[in-house]
């Protein structure tokens, strides 16, 4: 048991620190008079990545610019949350209808152990014909993770040699230039989520 | 399906085995249903509303299904815009009320999944409760990112409403 003692410090340690990280963010609601839907986001938030898809190319940013992307963080052994969120985001998409073409779907694996592409590809097809499934080494995963402000850890269970991951749960939306343009919490409904890209679309299109 | 899900509930609330008859009486399981799965996904997922048509509550305590390697029963826990996913002693079932398992809450786990689960098709699971004792049910497999059991006219939350008709 003592043996286990530093393990659990270290943990400890790194979740107090990833919280107070977590702490950082602040998003606020928006104010009355936003022209757009969703989270506003007020702190610097994204930015370049350096990752893998689901076919096992390389790819960073760039892929995603001159489009908009709806981002998810998750991970595949997730059964309830993240199918659920991944379901949202393509309801939201297919209520764009034509517009919706415009839209990327990403979902970004912050399970790069179990998450390789190979597993990922059997994955993304079930929830959007186009959502393309990142992930990276554990160090490429993190670095996004942080970029984005994206709060997981690994829960082992004593029991069992499987694990689950406590995360965050955002689904971000960035624009063609690649800036996040808004977040929505999870548990958004897809109409709302649409409508909130379309105002997006809008003010970018007037502006 | 409507069939399928008529029998679902069947087979909860008229067990297979005499031993369950008297007291599965106090229970209806609605809807049990699942989300089809890919080739390269270990885990699946059960949801269900149980009612306890009794003026006595009951405890779901256990589950079991043969298709998995691990069957748990899994709260969730939001703190803040952390979701914390996490194995439950038990499901309390109020007396004449009901709980309901359903995305983003209370659920069933299924770890180490021994195949796929395919649409349409169904899974078998064998409930514990404290009074009512083992029921045994089918879940229906759903489409992978559905949100709530397919059946006529429902299709958003407020489901899971008027059923066994």
């Amino acid at each position: 048991m003592n043996r286990k003692l530093p393990i659990i410090v270290v943990t400890l340690v790194v979740a107090v620190f990833a919280f107070g990280a977590w702490l950082n963010l602040r998003v606020v609601e928006p104010p009355e008079n936003a022209a757009v839907g969703g989270l506003v986001v007020n702190v610097n938030i994204g930015g370049d990545f350096a990752l893998t898809d689901h076919k096992g190319e390389r790819v960073t940013q760039k892929r995603f610019l001159g489009k908009y992307a709806l981002i998810y963080f998750g991970y595949t052994f997730c059964p309830d949350v993240c199918p659920t969120e991944l379901g949202e985001m393509a309801l939201a998409i297919d209520e764009l209808g034509a517009e919706g073409d415009a839209v990327t779907p990403v979902m970004i694996s912050i399970d790069p152990v179990r998450d390789t592409p190979e597993v990922l590809s059997e994955y993304v097809p079930l929830f959007h014909e186009r959502l393309v499934g990142l992930t990276g080494t554990y160090a490429e995963i993190k670095d996004v993770a942080e970029k984005y402000r994206v709060f997981y850890h690994r829960v082992d269970d004593p029991n069992y040699t499987y694990y689950l991951m406590d995360h965050t749960s955002f689904v971000y939306l960035l624009d063609p230039a690649g800036k996040v343009a808004s977040m929505f919490r999870y548990g958004t409904p897809p109409e709302e989520m649409a409508e909130a890209i379309r105002q997006h679309m809008r003010v970018r299109d007037n502006g | 399906m409507r069939i399928l899900l008529i029998l679902a509930v069947l087979a909860a609330t008229v067990p297979p085995a005499l031993a369950h008859e008297e007291k599965s009486e106090h229970l209806t399981i609605s809807h049990p249903w699942t989300r089809a799965t890919a080739p390269t996904q270990k885990t699946g997922v059960v949801y269900m509303e149980i009612s306890a048509n009794a003026s006595k509550p009951d405890r779901l305590i256990g589950a079991f299904s043969p298709d998995a390697e691990i069957t748990q029963i899994h709260g969730m826990q939001q703190d803040g815009d952390i979701l914390r996913m996490r194995t439950v002693e038990a499901v309390e079932i109020p007396a004449e009320g009901k709980a309901e398992l359903k995305p983003g809450g209370t659920h069933i786990m299924l770890i180490g999944l021994k195949a796929p689960l395919f649409e349409e098709t169904v899974i078998p699971l064998t409930l514990t409760f404290e009074r009512a004792g083992k029921v045994q049910i089918e879940a229906v497999v759903e489409a992978p990112a559905a949100r709530a059991a397919s059946s006529p006219g429902q299709e958003k939350s407020g489901m899971h409403s008027g059923h066994g008709r």
